[in-house]
């Protein structure tokens, strides 16, 4: 809301001091007046109990996830270990470990790096992704048999990450320009109050028709997401626990479970080692730092 | 041999830095094959059973340094020719920041790929072939090398200087030869210094949006040999290696669903197919092309189509003149990393084809299986544990 405002704001006022000169000038300043006029007004709204029913649902889920991603940003770098943990509809596990290397890159999408651990016949290969906002992603794979780096399509996104119940589409950060908003309602969740909003993908490729998501009112964690398929069925549910806090801002979960209810198979992600700020060289999130990232 | 003194110092060296903690990995594979009657000579097996070992020792130097050794066993309980070592990987490697870019220096022997094609990869000199490992897959021999990158926000340049050449592995069974006859061990060189010739390599490759492409050379000892025939046919052929010049370009488009692949060279200083020198050019054109989720599956089906070119026609040294390679990918994207492939080679002058199909799927964590049936040659089953 504060940017609305300030663009008001800055619409009013005059741009150049040619302005004064112009004989347009009384028009434009009754002009100005009366948009800041306006702003008063506004201003008085937003204040007023009426102002929580004058925003639409629509803005409400945009600023709620807006709200989210910038308490998000300013992070850097960070690394950890991933277990994955692959649950078949009789109960028979498999587990897949990784390491985990993400690089903020401001006005753009992360650069992450993962390198395979487990199981050991996919041992040394290595994801890297460049992310792009409103842009596919740029990704590319090093095969350590063949000291290959491949240059792959990234629009596989709604197909499965290792063979877990996770797509790449659920692994990758997802930027708030990605989406259209409609706030539902708030609903206690434990001890908290989350709001309820869905999310619509604007991309095509994306395996989801809609998202519902229950955020906490206080640090805007996710806490859980319902996630429709294309035809609207209720495909699959992902929960959110163990969350800690890093560098005094950053919200990470140690644990998240999907869980497919057409298969009924789940998988279990859990996170440790945490470590923010370890600067890593920019060097490694290239094609060349692939080459040794393991 | 010098090759084997190398091996055993560098061998040595990563039993240095074992106090600074070594990393243990690698794989021990089971390999049965059962070769068509046709390919088994008198006192020959029509099947063979080996061993193949590839540990990898690794080992952190201090912060910017790091040390890797991968030697190779192979064991072949029928076939004497087949069996045998090297070292795929003992290299040291160090890098480092230099102004606005950075750079990495490999010592040792090790292997490199070039190149975007799957079927051949034209531009990809500088390591050998290992036809004993595997016909059609063709894993690479190690190469001694210094290997200079410098890369930054313009693009990653590279230097090789290559001070050894490795002649090529062929395996005692006719079919997995090119000649259908006995190769001998011991190859000839066009260089005074025989194997000991230096090669030079340089490379530039770069990403800028959706195309990846590389721009290389090559001046020395080629890895490719041409053939000299007795004219009495109980005596082996002789692989024979040129002094080659050769200049590469590769490039791969990748759009939302399908990945544009070209690779073209022009090399110098090769003899054809008739035994005189001849410049030619060649190249690959491919495209691939995928299908995601197939019927509401879990599945990635991929579809590769690729058209190599060699402008020396009939007299071309490799079998690749005017080829056209057609394969699908069919991956299950389940638990076990399931992956069933086949591909076609037909060659567009003669009408010859050339057939593969292959299936992988993992076991446990540690274990995987391999089956294949490459044409008419052989049909193989890959058993492999990796640590």
């Amino acid at each position: 809301m504060e940017r609305i405002m300030r663009a008001h704001q800055e619409g009013a006022r005059p741009q150049s001091t040619d302005y004064f000169q112009s004989s347009n000038f009384l028009y434009i300043r009754m002009v100005s007046i009366m948009t800041a006029v306006l702003v008063l007004v506004c201003f008085n709204w937003f204040h007023s109990p009426l102002f929580a029913q004058q925003e639409s649902a629509e803005e409400k889920g945009l600023r709620i996830a807006q709200d989210a991603s910038a308490s998000n940003e300013g992070f850097g770098d960070y690394v950890a270990q991933m277990r994955m943990i692959l649950r078949d509809r009789q109960g028979e596990e498999t587990v897949r470990q990784m390491n985990f290397k993400v690089l903020e890159v401001p006005d753009d999408g992360d650069k992450s790096l993962i390198v395979f651990d487990q199981p050991k016949d996919v041992q040394g290969t290595a994801l890297l992704t460049h992310g792009h906002i409103n842009a596919a992603d740029d990704q590319w794979l090093y095969l350590p048999a063949l000291k290959r780096v491949k240059r792959i399509n990234a629009a596989r996104r709604s197909g499965s990450f290792m063979g877990s119940e996770f797509s790449y589409e659920d692994m990758s950060s997802a930027d708030v320009e990605e989406y259209t908003y409609k706030y539902l309602h708030d609903e206690s969740c434990g001890e908290l109050t989350c709001t309820v909003t869905e999310q619509f993908p604007l991309d095509k490729k994306s395996g989801y028709s809609r998202k519902v998501v229950w955020q906490d009112t206080v640090e805007l964690r996710t806490w859980k997401m319902e996630l429709y398929d294309r035809k609207g069925f209720h495909l699959k549910t992902l929960t959110f626990a163990n969350y800690q806090q890093y560098l005094d801002q950053y919200w990470r979960a140690g644990e998240q479970t999907m869980v497919n209810h057409l298969t009924g198979a789940s998988t279990v992600i859990e996170w440790t080692g945490f470590r923010f700020g370890t600067n890593p060289d920019e060097s490694e999130f290239t094609k060349t730092g692939l080459r040794r990232a393991y | 041999m010098r090759f084997g003194g190398f091996i055993a110092a560098l061998a040595l060296v990563t039993s240095g830095v074992q106090a600074q903690g070594v990393d243990l990995s690698g794989e021990m594979s089971l390999q049965s094959r059962w070769y068509a009657d046709r390919w088994v000579s008198p006192g020959q097996h029509s099947s063979s059973r080996v061993l193949v070992v590839k540990p990898t020792l690794r080992g952190q130097i201090g912060g910017n340094s790091s040390i890797e050794f991968t030697p190779l066993f192979r064991y072949d309980s029928t076939e004497n020719k087949s069996t045998h070592t090297d070292v795929r990987e003992a290299y040291l490697l160090t890098y480092g920041d230099w102004d606005r870019n950075s750079w990495e220096l490999r010592l040792g022997i090790s292997r490199v790929f070039w190149g975007v094609a799957e079927v051949h990869n034209l531009v990809d000199v500088v390591n050998q072939i290992d036809l004993i490992d595997h016909p059609r897959d063709r894993p690479k021999l190690g190469q001694p090398m210094a290997h200079l990158t410098i890369f930054g926000d313009w693009g990653m340049a590279e230097a090789f200087v290559l001070p050894y050449h490795r002649p090529r592995s062929f395996s005692g069974r006719l079919g997995s030869n090119p000649t259908a006859r006995p190769i001998s061990e011991n190859a000839q060189y066009e260089s005074g210094t025989d194997e000991h010739d230096v090669s030079l390599a340089l490379r530039y490759s770069h990403a800028v949006g959706l195309v990846d492409f590389g721009i290389s050379s090559f001046f020395g000892t080629s890895r490719e040999p041409t053939f000299e025939a007795p004219q009495d046919i109980n005596l082996p052929i002789i692989p024979y290696y040129e002094k080659i010049r050769q200049f590469g370009i590769e490039a791969q488009i990748t759009t939302e669903s399908n990945l544009f692949k070209m690779e073209a060279i022009h090399r110098h200083g090769q003899r054809n197919r008739l035994g005189r020198e001849e410049s030619y050019n060649a190249l690959v054109l491919g495209v691939e092309r995928a299908v995601y989720a197939p019927f509401g599956s879990k599945a990635d089906l991929n579809f590769i189509a690729e058209w190599l070119y060699d402008s020396r026609g009939q007299r071309a040294t490799g079998i690749w003149q005017k080829d056209l390679y057609v394969a699908g990918f069919l991956t299950l994207n389940d638990v076990h990393g399931t992956e069933l492939s086949a591909g076609i080679v037909k060659d567009l002058d003669s009408g010859e084809r050339n057939w593969n199909m292959e299936f992988k799927r993992r076991l446990s964590n540690n274990w995987s299986i391999r089956l294949e049936v490459l044409d008419d040659l052989f049909m193989g089953m890959n058993l492999t544990f990796s640590f």
